[in-house]
């Protein structure tokens, strides 16, 4: 079924096909979508969802996680300083292991105070214990949405999922896409059955209880071993979904790696951008590959360290800053993802489209070229800097 | 010629962002007005929130401070507790104060903070969009409540200054709105006096501006402000709801 669809209407969409049992619901730009119009398919009786609109983010996660807990499925949509009011929960729902799906519309978070993408938000809920799938397009966002039920309920996993589109980028901008029939989407999502939750008569429940220290290690072990396990679903959840959709998904996708010398890797929408410069790089001889991180938790490292072990040279394009005063988050994931690899190629970090600075097709040029420079004169020169910023002079 | 009116000291003079026939910006005036006429302009300090004032910084003519959604009271409380000779003021809209913020508000309002709120109600989250708030009318319709607010679903809509006058570190409570000429001067007699008593250290002000979102109502700024006297003033009825020592 083809339609033209924003990325916002896409998921509440798959939402509707889904009818899960509860939305805790509260807007912030640019997610607000998703609610409105999960609210309308409410008001017309299209779902039979509880919608239940509270006064904040932090009550909207509460109402998710309290839902979840009772055995139903619920599921949630934010961003920006909505998903960081909402921190002390996540924490709360991935170690309850209820696995919620939320749609996070990246945002940069405040201050200063700003509208637009990075991926500042969902990076600082990275160490929480959710699964992250990220979107290039409405149609990734669509298909992540639909296959995060199933790969967050199965009982080796057990985890919340977030899944990721870039804010205003994809979330607004209306592009083609191909819709799954409501029948097949209900069928490949199932039905929710854990086997504890509450007011179950026959097996009494605590919740989220005080957890010693004679226990919470434990406790963690198992979350860090869900989050493991969950590599492997993830996998085999795409393999299903390509049986329904004929769209084929991994960890990652890599695009013009086979032979590439010089190598990017990012996330989201950027990829889009990428692709165009790495096919107008190809047509002038150079080899230039991309590799596109899907899933950011769990991470692939060993997968990524063997893509990446056949570049000379790599740029980890992040777009948020992580404050280490050692480079964004993508770079130290993919960094030590590298360190096993006998010849490791040179890899730097650009910083870039912080607060949804545009980054174009000539952007990534420079990086290409910063990057054959690399190669050309064995000097890496600065391994971590910001690009297209102009308090300083451009490093790229 | 004889000048009649000016712009206040207190507002820069910068072109307001505001859809036409918004109330912020008549507020915005007002309580520059009621700054120059009390002449406190500098030694006042007002707090933006987030919503649709969240540039209020360009506008009015002081220091301001830019709190995160909600929380305008309780950056007024640390500044004014600092410099307790300094006027106060936070600006906020009904999401900000009722919904997100209640906690803040409430508290604020429970240990007596001197300080002043302006607390602009005009039913909605409009920034956002239109979304329902708490103080949505019930039938009325916004972007998630397509068929209108039900009491089954939503339950009723916040009364404000009913529910903070009950405290006792509130001094003067206050409702008005920015419909009529009439109604404007009580509104701005209503900011000056939440200001002198601040100055009087009596306790915490506030005054409710009952007024218009024309874009996210659906309504002409004129059809607006027929809306707000048959709605919402019949809900929310005007008037002192709390002068301490009165
Ligand atoms: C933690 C957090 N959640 C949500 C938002 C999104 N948000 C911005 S403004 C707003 C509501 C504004 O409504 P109101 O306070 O009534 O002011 P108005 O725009 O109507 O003047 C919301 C929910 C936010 N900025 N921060
Ligand atoms: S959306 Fe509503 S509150 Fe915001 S500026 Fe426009 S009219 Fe005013």
């Amino acid at each position: 079924m083809s339609d033209r669809l924003s990325g916002n209407e896409a998921v509440a969409y798959a939402m509707k096909q889904i009818n899960p049992d509860v939305m805790g619901a509260f807007p912030i730009t640019p997610s607000t979508e998703i609610p409105e119009y999960f609210a309308a398919y409410v008001a017309n009786g299209e779902v039979n969802t509880e919608y239940v609109a509270v006064e904040s983010e932090h009550s909207s996660m509460s109402v998710c996680i309290a839902a979840q807990a009772a055995g139903a499925r619920a599921v949630c949509a934010t961003s920006s300083c909505g998903l960081a009011l909402m921190y002390e929960l996540l924490y709360v729902a991935a170690s309850c292991r209820l696995p919620i799906t939320l749609a996070c519309v990246n945002r940069a978070l405040s201050g200063p105070i700003n509208i637009n993408h990075d991926y500042s938000d969902s990076m600082g809920a990275r160490d929480s214990g959710w699964i992250q799938i990220y979107a290039e397009n409405n149609q990734e966002a669509y298909d992540n949405f639909i296959m995060a039920m199933p790969i967050g309920e199965t009982p080796a996993v057990r985890l919340p999922v977030m899944t990721c589109m870039d804010g205003f980028i994809t979330s607004h901008a209306v592009e083609n896409i191909e819709l799954l029939e409501t029948e097949t989407v209900r069928t490949f999502v199932g039905t929710y059955d854990p086997e504890n939750y509450l007011l179950k008569k026959e097996n009494p429940l605590a919740v989220g209880p005080y957890d010693i220290s004679a226990y919470y290690m434990e406790h963690k072990v198992q979350e860090a071993e869900a989050m493991k396990a969950a590599k492997a679903r993830i996998l085999e959840v795409a393999a299903e979904f390509e049986k329904i959709s004929g769209r084929s998904y991994g960890l990652f996708e890599e695009y013009q790696m086979d032979d590439a010398e010089l190598a990017l890797v990012l996330m989201g929408s950027t990829a889009g951008t990428a692709k165009a410069a790495v096919d107008k790089l190809r047509e002038q001889g150079v080899k230039a590959g991309l590799v596109k991180i899907r899933v950011f938790r769990p991470f692939p490292c060993e997968e990524l360290a063997q893509v990446l072990a056949g570049p000379k040279a790599v740029a980890v394009m992040d777009k948020s800053e992580g404050f280490s005063a050692n480079g964004g988050p993508l770079f130290a994931e993919t960094r030590s993802a590298l360190y096993d690899l006998k010849d490791r190629p040179y890899v730097i970090n650009i910083v870039y489209g912080l607060g949804g600075r545009d980054a174009k097709v000539e952007d990534i040029e420079k990086v290409f070229k910063r990057l054959a420079d690399i190669v050309a004169t064995g000097e890496t020169g600065p391994v971590y800097t910001h690009m297209g910023q102009r308090s300083k002079e451009d490093m790229v | 010629m004889k000048m009649i009116a000016k712009k206040p000291e207190s507002l820069t003079g910068a072109k307001y962002h505001y859809c036409p026939g918004c109330s912020h910006g008549i507020i915005h005036r007002l309580v520059a007005e009621a700054m120059d006429e009390l002449n406190i302009r500098e030694q006042t300090i007002g707090i933006c929130p987030v919503g649709c004032s969240v540039l209020a910084y360009d506008y009015f003519n002081c220091d301001m401070l830019e709190a995160a959604h909600g929380r305008a009271p309780a950056i007024a409380t640390a500044i004014k507790r600092l410099l307790p000779d300094r006027y106060l003021f936070t600006y906020q809209g009904d999401g900000d104060l009722a919904s997100i913020g209640m906690g803040e508000i409430v508290h604020a309002s429970l240990r007596g903070e001197k300080i002043t709120t302006i607390f602009v109600n005009n039913t909605l989250y409009g920034m956002t969009g239109g979304q329902m708030a708490p103080t949505t009318l019930l039938g009325q319709v916004t972007t998630t409540s397509p068929y209108g607010r039900k009491v089954e679903w939503e339950g009723y809509p916040a009364k404000m200054c009913e529910l903070l006058s009950c405290n006792e570190g509130a001094a003067y409570i206050c409702r008005t709105a920015v419909n009529s000429p009439a109604n404007i001067i009580k509104t701005k007699k209503a900011i000056k006096k939440a200001f002198q008593i601040q100055g009087q250290g009596l306790g915490f002000t506030l005054v409710e501006v009952l007024s218009t979102c024309p874009t996210n109502w659906g309504l002409s700024p004129a059809d607006s402000l027929k809306w707000m006297e048959e709605h919402m003033i019949p809900y929310y009825p005007l008037g002192e709801f709390k002068v301490k020592g009165e």
